[in-house]
C-alpha cells in the first residue's frame, strides 16, 4: 500500500514539475529543438534542474543496500549503445519534434490537452502495442542481413 | 518569457526530486515510457498497482493545479491530426525500442553517467531538431 502511495506522490510531483517547467507546452519544446528559429533555451534548464537532485539520489542509492520500502535498487545500466537504442531514439526524437510531446507530458496534460492530446496518447499507446512486433521484425532483419553478409564474406 | 528559465529550473528540480523519491523509496527508475509501456504490453503487469498509482498521480496533480495558473497553459498541440497520429506512433514505438524516453534515459540515465542514457539523448535530440527543421522550415507542416 505504502509503495502505491509513494508512486502516486512521485507521479504527482513529476506532473507538477512538467507543468511548472512548461514542458506540457509543445511550443516551448519545439522552440528548444528549433535551433534555426526563435530558439528557446528553457528545456536545458529543465533537464539540468532535474539531473541535479538525481545525481545526489544515485550517490545515496550506491551507499544503501535497499530502497526505503524494500526490494532491490535498479541494476547497473548496460554499457552498449545497440541498434534498437539508436533506431528507437531516432524514431522517438522525430515524433517528439513533430508534436512537441514526450510520454510524461502527454500523460500529465491529458485532462486539458483536448482532442489533439487524446489522439496523441492513443497513437502513442498504439505504438507501444506494436513495439514488441517491431522489435522482433528488426531482430529477424538483422539476422538475415548478418547471415547474408557472412555468406558473401565466405 | 524572460522568467521562463527560472520556472524551467524550478520545474526541473521538481521532476528530479520526483525521480529521486521513486528511486530511493520504491527502488524504481522513473521513466514515463517504461511505466506506461509495461502496462500496455503486459511486460509490467507484475507491478501494475505501483505503475497505475504513478500514472494516477501524474494525471491528477497537474489537473488539480491547473486552476492555480493564471497564464496560458494550453498545450498548443498542432490541429493537424495526421501529424499528431504519426508523432504519437513514432514516440510509442521508438521509446519502447530504445527502452526509455526523456525521463528514463535523459533524467535518470545521464545523472548516473549511463552510456546508453547519454547515447539515447544525443540521438533523440538530433532527430527532434531535424524533424523541426524539416517539417517547420522546409515543408511548413508544423
Amino acid at each position: 500500500m505504502l509503495r502505491n502511495v509513494f508512486a502516486f506522490l512521485a507521479g504527482g510531483l513529476f506532473g507538477a514539475g512538467l507543468l511548472v517547467s512548461g514542458m506540457t507546452n509543445t511550443e516551448k519544446v519545439q522552440g528548444w529543438l528549433d535551433i534555426f528559429g526563435a530558439w528557446d533555451p528553457t528545456l536545458a534548464f529543465v533537464l539540468g534542474g532535474a539531473i541535479l537532485p538525481m545525481t545526489v539520489a544515485w550517490n545515496i542509492a550506491a551507499r544503501r543496500a535497499r530502497p526505503a520500502l524494500g526490494g532491490e535498487m535498479p541494476g547497473k545500466p548496460g554499457a552498449e549503445i545497440d541498434r534498437n537504442l539508436v533506431i528507437g531514439s531516432l524514431m522517438f526524437g522525430a515524433g517528439w519534434g513533430l508534436a512537441g510531446l514526450c510520454p510524461g507530458p502527454a500523460v500529465a496534460s491529458i485532462s486539458w490537452g483536448g482532442l489533439g492530446g487524446v489522439v496523441f496518447l492513443l497513437a502513442m499507446i498504439g505504438g507501444m502495442v506494436v513495439a514488441p512486433a517491431a522489435r522482433r521484425q528488426l531482430d529477424s532483419m538483422a539476422t538475415a542481413l548478418g547471415s547474408q553478409s557472412s555468406n558473401s564474406g565466405a | 518569457m524572460e522568467m521562463d528559465w527560472i520556472w524551467g529550473l524550478v520545474g526541473g528540480l521538481m521532476i528530479g526530486s520526483a525521480a529521486a523519491v521513486f528511486l530511493l523509496v520504491n527502488g524504481r527508475i522513473m521513466g514515463a515510457s517504461g511505466i506506461v509501456g509495461g502496462l500496455v504490453d503486459r511486460s509490467g503487469w507484475g507491478t501494475w498497482a505501483e505503475r497505475l498509482a504513478f500514472v494516477a498521480g501524474l494525471v491528477a496533480i497537474p489537473a488539480l493545479m491547473r486552476p492555480l495558473f493564471t497564464g496560458d497553459i494550453s498545450t498548443h498541440i498542432t490541429s493537424n491530426l495526421w501529424v499528431v497520429i504519426a508523432a504519437g506512433l513514432l514516440v510509442g514505438v521508438g521509446t519502447r525500442l530504445a527502452n526509455g524516453c526523456t525521463s528514463g534515459h535523459g533524467v535518470c540515465g545521464i545523472s548516473r553517467f549511463s552510456l546508453r542514457g547519454m547515447g539515447a539523448t544525443v540521438f533523440y535530440l538530433l532527430a527532434g531538431g531535424l524533424a523541426v527543421v524539416v517539417f517547420r522550415h522546409v515543408l511548413g507542416v508544423i
